[in-house]
C-alpha cells in the first residue's frame, strides 16, 4: 500500500497537466490560491479588529461570537452557500464556487486570529501599558510600540493554526467541482484509486507543514528575543544579592 | 514645584480616595507621600501625571494648571517610575531608557548616548545596553526604569514605591544610591511609599496621609518623629521614634577619651587599662575590632583578624547622636569608637555621655 502511494507520487506523469487530466503542480497551486487569499483576507478583518479589542476593550462580545463560528459545519455551509450564490454566475467562469469557498475558508481562520490577538493584547502586562501610557505614548503608540510586538508570539501562534485549518480544508473545494489538492482525495475515492487518494492526503499534510516550518522562521525573525526567551544563558542576570554582599563588606564595623 | 489645590478624587464606585488635598511639592526636594494601604497615595501620585484624572480641584505644576495640558506632553515633562519597574519586555535596556527622547523626536544615535550616560549614572555597567529587561534582576531593573523616567530630563518625577519589591538589602542600597543622585539632579520628586522608615530616610518632608485621602500631617521628617500631631500619625510613625529622632540631631563636636590601641600583627599586650577589651587599629590608625584580652595569652600570640570583634558601628565626629548611641551600646566594651572622616580613631565615649548630650539637648529651647 505504501511503496504504490509512493509509486504514484513518483510517478512523473502526474505532476505535469495531460490532455485528459490536471497535474500536481496545477492543484498545488490552486490550493495554495485558495489557501493564500483566505488567510489574508481573515488576517485582514482578523487582525485589527483583535487589536482594536484587546487596546479597547470595547466590542469584546465579538470575540465569543467568531469562536461560535467554529460550530459551524464546514460542508453544510459550503454547499448552503454554493447553492445561493453558483446560479447567479453564468457561463464558463467558477466565480459562482470560489466565492463560496473563500467565504467558508475565511470564516474558518478568523477565530483563531481574532481570539489569540485580543488574548495576546489582553496579557500584555499591566505594569508595562501603564508605563507606555505614563511615558507619554497616545492610544496608537501604546498599541502600535508596545502592545503589537509584546503580542506577537500569541497571534503568530494564532495565525499559525489558522493556516494548518484552511491547507486542511482546503480540500473541500474540490467537494464542488474546483481544483486544488483535494481533488485527488475525492477522485481517489470515487475511482477507488486509493494510492491516488492517499497521495492527495500526504500533499495536503506536507503542504501544511511546510507552511508552518515557514512561518516558524518567520515568527523567530518578527519576535524581539527579550520576549521569545532566546537569550544566552551567560547574560542572564547576576542575582542581587551578589551587588548585595559587596555593598555590606563597605560597612564599617568594629 | 507641583501644587495640589483642594483635589478630589472619587471613583465611579463611589470610593473618596483622595478628599480635598491641600500639598505643595516644593521644587528640587523630595516629597513623600506615606499612609497604610489604601489611602490614596497612589491615586494622589498618578493626578499628577494624569494617568487619573481628578473629581475637582486643580493640580498647578509651576504656574500651569495639569488639566490645561495635553496628557501625553504632560506626561514627557514628567518622569515616572513605578514598582514593579514596567520595563518593555521587547526593546533593549538602552532603547527602554530611550523611550521618551524617541517619543520626543530625538534622533536615534543623541538618544543611545543619552541612555548610556544614564546608565552610568544609576549604575549600571555598560555590557547592559543590549540586554533585555528579562536578563535583569529586579533591583538592576528598579535602576532602568530610573534611568528610563530621567532620559529626557524632565524637571518632575513621580516615583511609585519604586524599591518595594526588592529584598532589604538591596533597597537600602538603591536608596542610598537614590539619595545620591538627587543631590546631583535636584529633581522635584513625589515619593510614593508605605514604609514610613523609607520615607523618613528619603523625605525632605513626609506627608502622612490616612484611609480617605486626608493629609494627617505634613513635616519634616525630624518634626514627625519628634511631634506628631496626632494618635494616629504618633501610630503610623511606630514606638521606637524618640531614639530614630536621634538620627536627625547632630552630636556637636563630642569630647572623647583617648583609647589605648593595639596593632594588628604586634604580640597580644599584657593587659589593659579599662578591664579586658582592647581596641586593635591598623597602621594608619583605623580601628579595625575589639580584643578580648581573658581569651588569649598575652605575649605569645600575634593579633590576628580572626581573633576580633567586629559587631559594633563607628560614631564619626560631627556625626549624628544616634550614630552615637549606636557605637557606644553596640561595642563590647562599652566605649564607642568615634572617628575623624577619614575614618581614623579619635577617641572613645560611653553610653551615658551621650545621653547627657541627648540630656543637654533637650533642655535647650526648641526651635
Ligand atoms: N479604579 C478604582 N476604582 C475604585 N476604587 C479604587 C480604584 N483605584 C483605587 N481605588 C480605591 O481608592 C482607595 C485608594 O487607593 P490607592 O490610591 O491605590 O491607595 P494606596 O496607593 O494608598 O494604597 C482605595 O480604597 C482603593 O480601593
Ligand atoms: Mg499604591
Amino acid at each position: 500500500m505504501i511503496s504504490s502511494v509512493i509509486t504514484w507520487l513518483n510517478d512523473p506523469s502526474h505532476w505535469r497537466d495531460t490532455r485528459l487530466n490536471t497535474g500536481i503542480i496545477t492543484q498545488l497551486e490552486a490550493h495554495l490560491r485558495f489557501s493564500g487569499i483566505a488567510l489574508l483576507i481573515a488576517l485582514l478583518i482578523a487582525l485589527p479588529l483583535g487589536l482594536f479589542i484587546g487596546h479597547t476593550g470595547r466590542l469584546s462580545w465579538l470575540v465569543a461570537a467568531a469562536n461560535a463560528l467554529r460550530a459551524l459545519p464546514t460542508v453544510g455551509v459550503l454547499v448552503l452557500l454554493t447553492v445561493m450564490i453558483a446560479p447567479n454566475f453564468h457561463g464558463r467562469t467558477d466565480t459562482g464556487y470560489v466565492i463560496p469557498t473563500e467565504i467558508v475558508l475565511v470564516l474558518l481562520a478568523i477565530p483563531p486570529i481574532l481570539s489569540n490577538t485580543y488574548a495576546g493584547v489582553q496579557n500584555v502586562d499591566p505594569a508595562v501599558r501603564d508605563a507606555a501610557f505614563g511615558m507619554g505614548m497616545t492610544g496608537s503608540q501604546v498599541l502600535l510600540r508596545v502592545e503589537f510586538p509584546c503580542s506577537l508570539p500569541l497571534i503568530f501562534s494564532g495565525f499559525r493554526s489558522a493556516t494548518l485549518q484552511v491547507i486542511a480544508t482546503a480540500t473541500i473545494a474540490s467537494y464542488i467541482p474546483l481544483g486544488g489538492l483535494g481533488r485527488f482525495i475525492y477522485d481517489g475515492l470515487a475511482q477507488q484509486d486509493f494510492p491516488q487518494m492517499i497521495g492527495g492526503g500526504v500533499l495536503v499534510a506536507a503542504l501544511a507543514l511546510s507552511a508552518d516550518l515557514l512561518l516558524a522562521a518567520v515568527q523567530r525573525y518578527a519576535v524581539s528575543r527579550g520576549i521569545s526567551g532566546r537569550i544566552s544563558k551567560k547574560q542572564v542576570a547576576a542575582p542581587d544579592s551578589r551587588l548585595a554582599t559587596v555593598t555590606q563588606a563597605e560597612v564599617a564595623t568594629v | 514645584m507641583i501644587r495640589f489645590d483642594s483635589v478630589t478624587k472619587r471613583y465611579p464606585d463611589g470610593t473618596v480616595a483622595v478628599d480635598e488635598l491641600d500639598l505643595t511639592a516644593p521644587s528640587g526636594k523630595i516629597t513623600v507621600l506615606v499612609g497604610p494601604s489604601g489611602c490614596g497615595k497612589t491615586t494622589s501620585l498618578r493626578m499628577i501625571n494624569r494617568m487619573i484624572e481628578p473629581t475637582s480641584g486643580t493640580i498647578w505644576l509651576d504656574d500651569e494648571d495639569t488639566a490645561k495640558i495635553a496628557t501625553h506632553e504632560l506626561r514627557r515633562k514628567i518622569g515616572y517610575v513605578i514598582q514593579h519597574a514596567g520595563l518593555f519586555p521587547h526593546r533593549t535596556i538602552v532603547d527602554n531608557i530611550a523611550t521618551v527622547p524617541y517619543l520626543l523626536g530625538w534622533d536615534k544615535k543623541k538618544a543611545r548616548s543619552r541612555s548610556l550616560e544614564l546608565m552610568e549614572r544609576v549604575g549600571l555597567p555598560p555590557h547592559f545596553a543590549k540586554r533585555y529587561p528579562a536578563q535583569l534582576s529586579g533591583g538592576q531593573q528598579q535602576r532602568v526604569g530610573v534611568a528610563r523616567a530621567l532620559a529626557a530630563d524632565p524637571p518632575v518625577m513621580l516615583m511609585d514605591e519604586p524599591f518595594s519589591a526588592v529584598d532589604p538589602v538591596v533597597r537600602d542600597q538603591l536608596q542610598a544610591e537614590f539619595l545620591r543622585l538627587q543631590e546631583e539632579i535636584g529633581k522635584t520628586i513625589v515619593f510614593v511609599t508605605h514604609d514610613i522608615d523609607e520615607a523618613i530616610k528619603l523625605g525632605d518632608q513626609v506627608a502622612v496621609l490616612r484611609v480617605g485621602g486626608h493629609l494627617a500631617q505634613l513635616a519634616t521628617p525630624a518634626e514627625l518623629l519628634t511631634r506628631p500631631v496626632d494618635a494616629f500619625v504618633a501610630g503610623f510613625v511606630g514606638r521606637d521614634r524618640g531614639y530614630r529622632a536621634l538620627g536627625f540631631s547632630s552630636a556637636g563636636t563630642i569630647s572623647t577619651h583617648q583609647e589605648q590601641t593595639a596593632a594588628l600583627g604586634a604580640p597580644t599586650p599584657y593587659g589593659a587599662e579599662n578591664g579586658p577589651w582592647i581596641l586593635v587599629v591598623d597602621e594608619k590608625q583605623i580601628p579595625q575590632g575589639w580584643l578580648d584580652l581573658d581569651g588569649v595569652k598575652p605575649g605569645e600570640n600575634v593579633i590576628t583578624d580572626g581573633m576580633l570583634y567586629r559587631g559594633g558601628t563607628l560614631a564619626t565626629q560631627g556625626g549624628t547622636l544616634r550614630a552615637a548611641l549606636d557605637a557606644a551600646l553596640s561595642s563590647p566594651s562599652g566605649r564607642g569608637v568615634v572617628v575623624d572622616d577619614a575614618g581614623a580613631l579619635l577617641g572613645s565615649i560611653t553610653a551615658s555621655e551621650v545621653l547627657a548630650l541627648i540630656e543637654g539637648r533637650e533642655r535647650e529651647p526648641q526651635p
